[in-house]
């Protein structure tokens, strides 16, 4: 249960932080590595989403579909 | 898992998600997607036990195999298509999650076939020879 929350808050902490960066990088100036950036942080979320998702239709596929 | 957690899960998800959609769109999304797995994963090992335990009764009865994994099919089918309609919902594409329900419940009819012949066939047998 623990780690389930963790995960929560990780993504959530990625988000924020992605967002932060966003801002800085548009008030330098930097149109372009700030969207680069973006980019990043959700390719990292996402990959701990899709790992989850994998997981999930693993356990139903072992559980209702032997 | 018990209720109150998976609660107090919810809540915070739904803060959490509060917190980003102004910041990040993409990302608040992917936190709905995160918090339904991790309330699924906590059901499935409960829908296990009692999955067992159908099982255990239906081989005390005697019915055949064939129908208890039929039924136990089409649960799991329906779970999916639930899980894939809804995520499809809460990201905004209502005609995109209508779809995955049609197909589940395309998918129920095809696995139900086998039942409902047999049980055509039954009611054939039923019926004396003219």
């Amino acid at each position: 249960m623990f780690v389930d929350a963790l995960i929560l808050f990780q993504i959530a902490g990625i988000g924020i932080i992605v967002a932060l960066i966003h801002t800085i990088l548009k008030q330098m100036g930097k149109e372009e590595i700030a969207q680069f950036a973006t980019l990043i942080g959700f390719i990292l979320v996402l990959l701990i989403v899709v790992n989850g998702l994998s997981d999930l239709f693993q356990q139903i596929r072992s559980v209702f579909l032997f | 898992m018990d209720i109150l957690q998976i609660t107090i899960l919810g809540v915070l998800a739904s803060l959490l998600y509060i917190l980003l959609k102004e910041v990040h769109g993409s990302i608040a999304f992917l936190i709905i997607l995160i918090t339904g797995i991790v309330i699924f994963f906590s059901i499935i090992q409960q829908i296990q036990l009692i999955f067992e335990t159908i099982r255990k009764l239906g081989d005390q009865a005697n019915i055949e195999g064939l129908y208890l994994t039929t039924i136990l099919k089409i649960i799991g089918i329906s779970y999916i298509a639930e899980i894939g309609a809804h995520l499809t919902k809460d990201a905004g594409l209502n005609s995109v999650s209508k779809y995955i329900e049609l197909a589940g419940k395309i998918f129920i009819l095809l696995l139900a076939v086998p039942i409902i012949t047999a049980v055509i066939e039954a009611i054939i047998g039923f019926i004396p020879n003219v």
